[in-house]
């Protein structure tokens, strides 16, 4: 068996060239310490990906892009297909759970001020994937045109137009038409499953490839510490891996005693319903637009909100280029106080959103 | 050339708007704004007034001269005041009964409101004299008067039962005309006060659709199965066919009321069905006698079926709890209540060899939904235990990857050694 497995292994290694990739993974090390804990959200962000493709996939077998028949689709797989809600429901559960994970991941960089120099890119490319992966919560939550996705989408694609100069615009290119229809729903399941997938590819092949290149930063509170190193394999990919199985048990759960529904179909000419919310990731935004007065000073409350978004992401994005003290390798408290004020303040309008009446 | 005359007219016109001015002066609001709080209330309600906004006022129902300043000068020879009770309704149908004066207004409005007072029993009474019996401003309004269309308005569907029991429901104003005071009470408690309330269906029956507005009368025996017809045809169909047609003629019973009764029409559940203490078939038909048998089975019909309905309803509703997709069998299930209103419908003609064949049809799909219930529940189980299968599994390859980290973790474990 051993000898069969060597010849196999020999076969495909004088074709393909693998030993020198095996070579790197054993001589790769990682650094182990007290933060490393964090390092693992990252591998738990890509197999929650994987996830998200191979259920994907089969999604699509049954799924029907068209206002008439999407709803009955989605339908069809969770009553009728076996296995179907399962594969819907870790779909949509994993999707969920990615992007809470990505915002930890993102987090927990930026606070060990991991985008220091050399990693910008790295910092970059995380945060474009955040974007990415928002996007296809957004384009995937359309899909079912059930009635919570389809005046989410309204209110959403509302706001993406109350953007200045290209508002209009924008708007118009994201829904095919002056309002959610058909056009709608098939540019969503076209971004959702050959735009977004593609560009998310190739960002988490740059990605990676950083982390595999520089390697993981060190915290800047260990700088002149000896620190431990273990092997990325299979050290490092068995801590990985147990990561990766505690998920899959709690998807497994949440799968099973709470399938995700499928909501009543949409009616393009019913009243919208009292109490409408995007999905959670949005809500920080959601809520802020609804708090913020019509008017401030002498521009529109709404225009400013989104401003300041715009404004505050590209900081975000921007953070390794502006923090210089990081990139000399010198602690930033400024930054970190920033980021703490960022983060409570999504968890605060978050928190808002579910609990404050009649939102 | 243009420009000349274009001058002249603006010129003209110029000098004209005091003089047009003046001919739009109301003196009627100007006095009766200073006036003490009764005299002032016309002026006020007139604001929302439908005839205001036809561009009607005061002169037009009141004569006078509104242009004039002095109150003995406005109020001139066409001034006619106040109208008495008694005159209201020839006061209002001046014009209400003018089919050409009210087609400039709104063509489609009917002219007849005052032929058909006075055949009402208000008309009537005020014939005779009695100054309590209700005249036009007492259900719509004197100076506020509105469009039924409005839903604030004294005779829009959800306030007619209110309008008509401001009199109707007061015991001690109608304690001469010996009738009871209670339908407002009682309409409040019927199926159709829900529909118009609680659903906001404005087609639901009020006061008006069975006595009539401006001929208002309490319907007659006769008449009673015709005033349900309007909107339950299918019902009266079935009920003329019935063996109790006849009976019921021969009886002198009006149809409906009979086991429906009249103001406090309650949903109607097989309790009125066979010989309980709520069942209306016992009314006539004696223990032992064949309509007491068919009643008695009739009941046992509807309550097997309703009871077979609920035993689904709440397996489907558990196997949704569980988190199963049973939107299906439960649209099946709610359909089959469009099949036990018509299965009811039927008991109207007595037709028992059709109710069986309809509830018999019921009964086929309710097994159908059953045997789906349960397999919906059955599902459910195969989750659970799926899932503990799995996360056993799961489990156990998380402890050997724990393990193994743990032995990668003791001294003098070189890195990548394995």
């Amino acid at each position: 068996m051993k000898k069969l497995s060597q010849n196999v292994f020999a076969y495909v290694n004088e074709r393909f060239k693998l030993q020198g990739l095996f070579d790197f993974a054993k001589h790769k090390k990682v650094p182990e310490h007290e933060y490393s804990f964090w390092y693992y959200f990252g591998g738990i962000a890509l197999f929650l990906s994987g996830i998200q493709v191979a259920t994907g996939i089969m999604l699509m077998l049954y799924y029907t892009p068209s206002i008439d028949a999407a709803h009955e689709s989605v339908q069809f797989i969770m009553s009728q297909v076996k296995f179907g809600w399962l594969i819907r429901s870790v779909h949509s559960w994993t999707a969920n759970i990615l992007i809470g994970i990505l915002f930890v991941h993102m987090f927990s960089a930026y606070f060990l001020k991991a985008y220091r120099k050399p990693r910008e890119l790295t910092w970059i490319t995380g945060f474009f994937l955040l974007i990415l992966f928002m996007a296809f919560g957004f384009s995937g939550y359309l899909l079912p045109w059930n009635e919570l996705s389809y005046f989410a989408t309204r209110v959403g694609t509302d706001i993406a137009g109350s953007l200045p100069l290209i508002g209009k615009w924008l708007k118009s290119v994201i829904l095919g038409g002056t309002s959610v229809s058909q056009a709608t729903l098939s540019r969503f399941f076209w971004f959702h499953v050959a735009l977004l997938p593609l560009a998310a590819f190739f960002v988490i092949v740059i990605h990676v490839l950083l982390v595999q290149i520089l390697g993981m930063s060190v915290p800047l509170k260990l700088k002149g510490k000896k620190v431990k190193e273990i092997s990325f394999f299979p050290d490092f990919l068995y801590k990985d891996a147990l990561g990766w199985t505690l998920i899959l048990v709690l998807v497994g759960v949440v799968c099973v005693f709470l399938p995700w529904e499928v909501g009543k179909k949409a009616d393009p000419f019913a009243a919208t319903p009292i109490g409408i919310k995007p999905e959670w990731y949005f809500t920080f935004m959601f809520t802020t637009l609804k708090f913020i007065p019509a008017r401030v000073l002498f521009i529109e409350g709404e225009q400013l909100a989104i401003l300041g978004f715009m404004i505050g992401g590209l900081f975000w994005m921007l953070a390794p280029f502006i923090d210089s003290r990081a990139a000399q390798e010198k602690r930033s408290p400024v930054f970190t106080w920033i980021g703490l004020a960022v983060a409570l303040y999504i968890a605060v309008m978050t928190i808002l959103t579910y609990t404050f009446p009649k939102l | 050339m243009m420009k000349k005359p274009l001058l002249l007219a603006a010129f003209v016109g110029l000098l004209c708007f005091p003089l047009l001015s003046y001919a739009q002066k109301n003196s009627c609001v100007e006095c009766h704004t200073g006036l003490e709080a009764k005299l002032k209330a016309p002026v006020e309600s007139l604001k929302q007034d439908i005839h205001q906004q036809f561009g009607l006022s005061c002169k037009d129902c009141h004569g006078g001269d509104p242009a004039k300043d002095e109150v003995n000068k406005a109020k001139d020879k066409t001034f006619k005041g106040a109208p008495k009770r008694s005159q209201i309704p020839e006061f209002c149908a001046k014009c209400h009964s003018d089919a050409a004066y009210m087609r400039s207004f709104n063509p489609g409005l009917r002219v007849d409101q005052l032929s058909q007072y006075w055949t009402s029993k208000h008309g009537q009474l005020l014939k005779t004299g009695d100054g309590k019996a209700a005249v036009c401003t007492d259900c719509h309004g004197v100076h506020g008067i509105q469009s039924a269309k409005y839903p604030k308005s004294l005779t829009f569907p959800w306030n007619i039962p209110q309008t008509c029991g401001r009199c109707h429901a007061d015991a001690s104003y109608m304690a001469g005309y010996k009738i009871p005071t209670n339908q407002l009470a009682e309409y409040k408690e019927s199926v159709h006060a829900r529909a118009l309330f609680e659903k906001k269906d404005l087609s639901a029956p009020t006061c008006n659709d069975c006595h009539g507005n401006h001929g208002a009368f309490p319907p007659e025996v006769k008449s009673i199965a015709s005033v349900c017809r309007q909107c339950h045809p299918s019902t009266g169909d079935l009920f003329s066919r019935s063996p109790h047609k006849k009976a019921f003629d021969e009886m002198g019973v009006s149809e409906c009321e009979a086991c429906h009764g009249s103001h406090k029409i309650e949903r109607p559940t097989s309790d009125m069905l066979g010989t309980g203490e709520k069942s209306v078939c016992v009314q006539c038909h004696e223990a032992g006698s064949l309509g007491y048998k068919a009643a008695d089975e009739l009941k046992n019909l509807f309550d097997g079926f309703q009871a077979q309905f609920q035993k689904n309803a709440d397996i489907l509703a558990l196997a949704e709890k569980k988190g199963v997709e049973v939107s299906e069998p439960k649209f099946r299930l709610q359909d089959l209540n469009t099949t036990l209103v018509s299965a009811k419908n039927l008991v109207h003609g007595l037709a028992l060899e059709e109710i069986r064949k309809k509830i018999a049809e019921g009964d086929q799909t309710l097994a159908d939904i059953d045997t789906e219930g349960i397999k919906a529940l059955g599902e459910a189980k195969f989750r659970r235990r799926g899932l503990i299968i799995a996360t056993a599994f799961l489990a156990l390859f998380g402890i050997a990857l724990f393990l193994k980290i743990r032995q990668m973790q003791k001294p003098g474990h070189s890195p990548g050694s394995d």
